[in-house]
């Protein structure tokens, strides 16, 4: 279980140096989708197969989609490319470079003198997940739920628009 | 809704029904007698060729895949020296039928002709002309024609008067 | 070891013979079209006709797999294979009678779905890598009936979990030995059943590839056997929707015991294959907007409904 541990988390690591490195939004989409399913594996090892599946659905499987659904419609090309060219020259990104270095430095330092609590493998399955979020985690979930309402509310609004422009027929109608 | 599964239910009844098609080279579908297809040259009664090189029918043909050529034999009788039809281009409307004055040109119940080269869908005479008299029995152009060919003399075909002296003064 | 080894069999034999199933289906559903269409259907090949299958797999293995230079070719060539990965990872989870089933997961239905929300990739990446205005109006089209039909699907499968208490599929098939869950569950059964249609974008559903609109939609640049890959994982998705639907909702390998569970199994799969294509036979293809305003607005509440209910019942016998 260890070595499938490793190669998820590589996998899951060289793909989302891809995510950052591609200039294709759409191959870097790939390479993100990629990593979502070597975290869902990273998941399933560590016994939580519920979460795992749940990775595979909604991240890779509805939110991902949606987001290469929007950049099919926003129908980059060449130029794009270009700029993302531009953005990729070590001027831009040296910078906040060296700052999440030293953040990870310190998160792997912190990591490793901070020793975790003996790891058991106990299997999480949709249940005990069902228990803590309606109970432990009720308040997050009302919250969640508030904003998505919210979210749906505001589509409407936006995607409701009242029709302006009737057929010939129909405007003589209105008009009579 | 229920119209949609009417419809499911309708269409699988539609498994206990007989088949429509006709399965070809075993069986062959009903030609209708006057069914247009291949174009064949027929003969009248005397076994002479109809065609009288007319061109009518190359004339009204919508895609010109008629070609001929008129002469003559020693009687004056016209005929086509050669008379040739693109069956690549042909699309079998029938218009060469109706507007041959002959009956000479006609179109047959048969659509079996497909060929390997298409060079060998260019029908000449000897592939047209056939030996019978096709649809139209017993008709012979120059019966009912006033000219003398050798077929018969003026003033003895059918329905026909004997020729006017125009040399006398009472007619 | 000997166990190792039966279990490698068991995941051969399913692998080939979903395949097979799938390759054979594109007979079977030309001879069946054509019975209801008063035809004959491919008769020539063979007695009845049946090995027009393999001279259809010649045709197109030998057919050129010709790939056009305006595409994004990585993207391109990628597209079809996560179709025939992602539908034939499915079947790891089926239970085709007891004991033969390649993963035994706890997750079993979430594993279904997960690999069915993948397969919204094939559409979405083919259209959009093809270059070309029908593909990516095909592509579009595909990604939104997919991710709109996979929240009914998932939402009417839990009232199956609810009754049988686990999303472990085998367990599904046990916990219907006392009556087949289309009975208490009809209304997730019929859902789930036209979810799957739409998912696998069959005939009555197949707008993102609609010939009469978009050409071949999403495929519309595809050839060779890039272009077979599409065809058989469509037959694939059939195949699988057929097996989800016998386990979830028409017991399985469960029946009368002359015949052996497999027989069972492969009896029910293969009544809902013709099914399908009783389906495509006869019903024509609604309008874009009148299959997702159907869905969202007639579906989602019937299934959440459905959900609420089974729920409420079983909470009260408990």
């Amino acid at each position: 279980m260890q070595i499938i541990f490793y190669i998820a988390a590589l996998v899951a690591i060289v793909s989302t140096a891809m995510v950052i490195t591609r200039k294709n939004a759409v191959h870097a989409l790939l390479y993100l989708i990629v990593s979502l399913l070597a975290v869902s594996v990273i998941f399933f090892v560590m016994g939580t197969p519920f979460v795992a599946a749940l990775e595979v659905i909604v991240y890779a499987g509805a939110i991902m989609i949606l987001i290469i659904f929007a950049i099919m419609m926003l129908n980059l090309g060449q130029a794009s490319e270009k700029r993302e060219k531009e953005w990729l020259k070590p001027r831009t990104w040296i910078g906040p470079g060296i700052l999440a270095a030293i953040l990870l430095a310190e998160l792997i330092y912190t990591l490793n003198s901070f020793s975790p609590p003996a790891h058991e493998q106990a299997i999480i399955d949709a249940k005990d997940v069902g228990m803590s979020l309606f109970s432990t985690y009720a308040l997050g979930v009302e919250l969640a739920a508030m904003m998505l309402m919210a979210g749906i509310v505001g589509a409407y609004h936006i995607g409701h628009e009242k029709q302006k422009e009737y057929h010939r027929y129909l405007q003589k109608e209105e008009e009579l | 809704m229920l119209s949609s599964i009417r419809t499911v239910w309708l269409v699988f009844l539609h498994m206990f029904k007989k088949r429509v098609t006709i399965e070809y080279p075993e069986k062959k579908a009903f030609l209708a007698p006057r069914w247009r297809g291949r174009i064949v040259l027929t003969r009248d009664p005397d076994h002479n060729e109809r065609c009288v090189a007319c061109y009518l029918c190359a004339a009204v043909c919508p895609t010109d895949c008629i070609s001929l050529q008129a002469t003559e034999d020693e009687n004056g009788r016209r005929k086509p020296e050669y008379f040739r039809i693109n069956f690549s281009r042909c699309i079998f409307c029938g218009l060469c039928e109706d507007a041959c004055p002959t009956y000479s040109i006609q179109l047959v119940p048969d659509f079996e002709m497909g060929e390997y080269k298409r060079q060998d869908l260019v029908y000449e005479k000897e592939d047209l002309l056939i030996d019978g008299q096709g649809k139209y029995h017993g008709y012979n152009f120059y019966r009912v024609a006033g000219v003398a060919v050798g077929v018969k003399g003026k003033g003895e075909g059918e329905n026909e008067s004997a020729p006017v002296d125009r040399k006398k003064l009472v007619p | 070891m000997s166990e190792t080894w039966i279990h490698i069999l068991i995941i051969v034999c399913v692998l080939l013979g979903m395949v097979t199933i799938a390759a054979g289906l594109i007979y079977v559903e030309r001879r069946m079209l054509a019975v209801w269409q008063e035809r004959y259907g491919p008769n020539r090949v063979g007695p009845f006709g049946i090995f027009q299958v393999m001279a259809d797999m010649v045709k197109i293995f030998f057919k050129e797999d010709w790939i056009p230079g305006f595409v994004d070719r990585k993207v391109f060539i990628v597209a079809p294979t996560i179709i025939m990965i992602t539908t034939l990872l499915s079947f790891a989870i089926v239970p085709f009678a007891p004991g033969i089933v390649v993963a035994n997961l706890n997750v079993g239905i979430l594993f279904f779905l997960a690999m069915s929300s993948l397969g919204a990739y094939t559409i979405v990446l083919a259209g959009w890598a093809s270059n070309n205005k029908y593909s990516l109006i095909g592509g579009l089209r595909g990604a939104a009936q997919m991710i709109s039909y996979e929240v009914f699907m998932g939402l009417s499968l839990m009232g199956v979990v609810i009754l049988a208490g686990s999303f472990n599929m085998t367990d599904i098939v046990m916990e219907q030995k006392g009556m087949w869950n289309v009975v208490p569950q009809f209304i997730g059964f019929v859902i789930f059943f036209i979810a799957g249609l739409a998912e696998t974008h069959r005939l009555p559903f197949d707008i993102p590839e609609a010939e009469s609109e978009l050409i071949a939609g999403f495929h519309s640049e595809y050839s060779g056997m890039k272009f077979g890959m599409f065809f058989v994982g469509e037959y694939l998705g059939i195949t699988l929707v057929s097996a989800m639907t016998t386990v979830l909702f028409f017991g399985g390998w469960l029946g009368p015991s002359f015949l052996p569970p497999i027989v069972w199994f492969l009896i029910k799969m293969f009544a809902f294959i013709l099914v399908f294509v009783l389906l495509r036979a006869s019903l024509p293809r609604p309008r874009y907007d009148q299959l997702m305003s159907w869905g969202w607005k007639i579906l989602l509440p019937l299934a959440l409904l459905n959900l609420l209910v089974t729920g409420a019942i079983v909470l009260y016998n408990q």
